[in-house]
């Protein structure tokens, strides 16, 4: 699905990133430990997380992470922001929790990575 | 001789606010000369998860990059605590992340078993009260 269909299925404010709305993603992965989502996540995915600081994005980046969505009404600082942009990253933030988040992305069609084995 | 390409960064325990540097820097510069893209990720994890311990757990600390056409390495040696129980340390899910840190989304006890599953070569050794140090390699 494209981030734009993302941004309507979730009624995300999109905070960076209004000129990739047609970017494809694939698979999703949702984590508030950004070890996790390195270790854990597919390249090209989209993350899905409440933490909005600068970490998140530098994570994002390591992991070639696509997209952050930014749940429960979560919001970066100028300068988290800043290097988002600076690192070619769309953010998008949900007033969804993140079950619901999860959710309504995985009923749209996304999927994940299934089990850990 | 291979030319070798090599660069020192410094890193400082308890600077949150520029951790992370190190490694994106990193990556940039093998993205620029394109090594393949799922080896730059695999070395900047390796980057990144090493450069948050030192931020996290040490006072001080440096990474040496070194890359030639064949290889790319990583030194990262730190001035810190050490680690007591290193096979404990290496164990998925083994932390002792303050609250503070998993608030900044720390502690998952994952990154040293990330790093030495992303590494083709992983070796660590600490002393403890003086510091800790990582060697990875990452074939190109
Ligand atoms: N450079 C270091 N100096 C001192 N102790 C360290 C160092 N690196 C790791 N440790 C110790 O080893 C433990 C495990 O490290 P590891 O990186 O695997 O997980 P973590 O840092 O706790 O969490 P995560 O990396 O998932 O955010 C740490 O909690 C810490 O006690
Ligand atoms: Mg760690």
């Amino acid at each position: 699905m494209t981030l734009k269909q993302v941004t309507e299925i979730l009624e995300c404010t999109v905070l960076s990133g209004n000129d990739d709305l047609q970017m494809e993603v694939n698979t999703g992965c949702s984590s508030d430990l950004m070890s996790d989502v390195l270790a854990f996540s597919k390249p090209q995915c989209l993350l899905l997380t409440g933490l909005s600081n600068s970490q998140s994005v530098l994570t994002a980046d390591v992991a070639d992470v696509k997209a952050i969505i930014y749940v429960r009404g979560k919001r970066p600082d100028e300068r988290t922001l800043e290097l988002a942009k600076s690192k070619n990253i769309p953010i998008l933030a949900t007033q969804y929790v993140m079950f619901e988040a999860c959710g309504k992305l995985y009923q749209a069609g996304l999927r994940g990575i299934g089990k850990i084995l | 001789m291979e030319s070798t390409y090599v660069q020192e960064f410094k890193v400082i325990g308890g600077d949150f606010l520029r951790a992370g540097q190190v490694s994106t820097r990193i990556k940039s510069i093998l993205k620029d000369i394109g090594i393949n893209h799922s080896i730059v990720r695999r070395i900047s994890i390796c980057a990144y998860e090493a450069e948050m311990n030192v931020v996290m757990y040490a006072q001080r600390g440096k990474i040496l990059f070194s890359m030639n056409p064949r290889k790319t390495h990583i030194t990262v040696e730190d001035e810190g605590p050490g680690i007591e129980d290193i096979e404990l340390a290496m164990r998925e899910g083994y932390s002792t992340a303050t609250s503070e840190m998993q608030e900044m989304g720390f502690g998952a006890g994952m990154g040293l078993p990330n790093i030495k599953k992303n590494a083709d070569t992983f070796h660590i050794s600490s002393v403890v009260g003086k510091g800790t140090k990582l060697q990875i390699g990452v074939m190109i």
